[in-house]
């Protein structure tokens, strides 16, 4: 149902780790990198990742979402937002917190790592496989993992549609402020 | 390909993009390192909602109509936190640009006078 077998599990594994690698390195290059323009690059590389990590999550409509607003938008916001303060030619200088910053993180990664590993989660499919959901309902599961876009719209305009319109109302208020912010006065 | 492997990858992106965001000192890095850990933390929830069934759920599982919910509210989380995050950089990188405008520099030290 959610897409079982070894040589598709097999398959999906080499798939996540390339993608992991791949976002992992170019989240890394972001960082390390000293010329501006590259790292920017470099973060569109990492949405990209993450975007084929949501098709491994089988969130398809996410993913569209993400290469849409990260890779369309954001960057290229950025991307303007680095030509339009191109003459500060020093690149991006790391202030004196960069060890104590440097050691924290990798404490805070690792501990993030070992409650993700210790933890035991009640997952969906040893719930499935436990026999805890009837039969009607593991159908309607495979039903909407089969196409989900049709329930997210349901979800966003009948639960969560309060959230849905204060979301439209950040925006407006976003794009009012942002074109307020840089008019020439 | 596990739950454990999805929040390993989110962890290790949300700490390199912690670990930009507090040691750079030009605000435009600031910035897209801050969309790195909006990043990881979109990963991380999309895959609670992918794999974890909740307790209440698993107490009561004759409630077919809770299944849809449990299983995309992470999803429904993720498009408001894309959302956020697309408002979030226009007014930073609005901020910057005007910053830029007023002393030529985008470097968050040049813009500390609240810490004087």
């Amino acid at each position: 149902m959610l897409g079982q077998g070894t040589e598709a599990s097999l398959l999906a594994n080499i798939i996540f780790w390339t993608i992991a690698v791949s976002s992992i390195i170019a989240a890394l290059a972001v960082v390390i990198l000293k010329d501006l323009f590259r790292a920017a690059l470099f973060l569109i590389v990492s949405f990209l990742g993450v975007a084929g990590m949501f098709v491994l999550l089988r969130a398809e409509f996410l993913a569209v979402v993400q290469v849409l607003v990260y890779v369309g938008a954001i960057s290229v916001l950025i991307i303007f937002a680095i030509l339009m303060t191109q003459d500060v030619e020093e690149g991006s200088p790391s202030n004196k917190f960069r060890l104590p910053m440097a050691i924290f993180s990798v404490l805070f990664a690792a501990l993030a790592i070992y409650v993700a590993v210790t933890t035991n989660w009640n997952t969906l499919e040893a719930a499935i496989a436990a026999g805890t959901f009837t039969a009607d309902t593991t159908a309607r599961i495979g039903e909407v993992y089969s196409n989900t876009i049709p329930w997210i719209g349901r979800l966003l305009l009948r639960d969560f549609v309060l959230a849905f319109e204060v979301a439209s109302v950040v925006l407006l208020a976003a794009l009012i402020g942002a074109l307020a912010l840089i008019r020439e006065r | 390909m596990s739950l454990e492997n999805f929040l390993i990858v989110a962890a290790i992106i949300f700490a390199i993009g912690l670990y930009g965001a507090m040691t750079k000192n030009n605000a435009i890095t600031v910035l897209m390192c801050i969309e790195l850990m909006f990043n990881g933390v979109n990963i991380s929830a999309v895959a609670m909602s992918r794999y974890i069934v909740p307790a209440s759920v698993l107490e009561n599982p004759q409630a077919a109509d809770e299944v849809v919910r449990f299983l995309l509210t992470g999803q429904v989380f993720t498009v408001f936190i894309i959302t956020v995050a697309a408002a979030e950089v226009a007014l930073g990188l609005a901020i910057v640009l005007s910053i830029f405008r007023q002393r030529g520099s985008i470097f968050v030290s040049d813009a500390a006078e609240l810490n004087k």
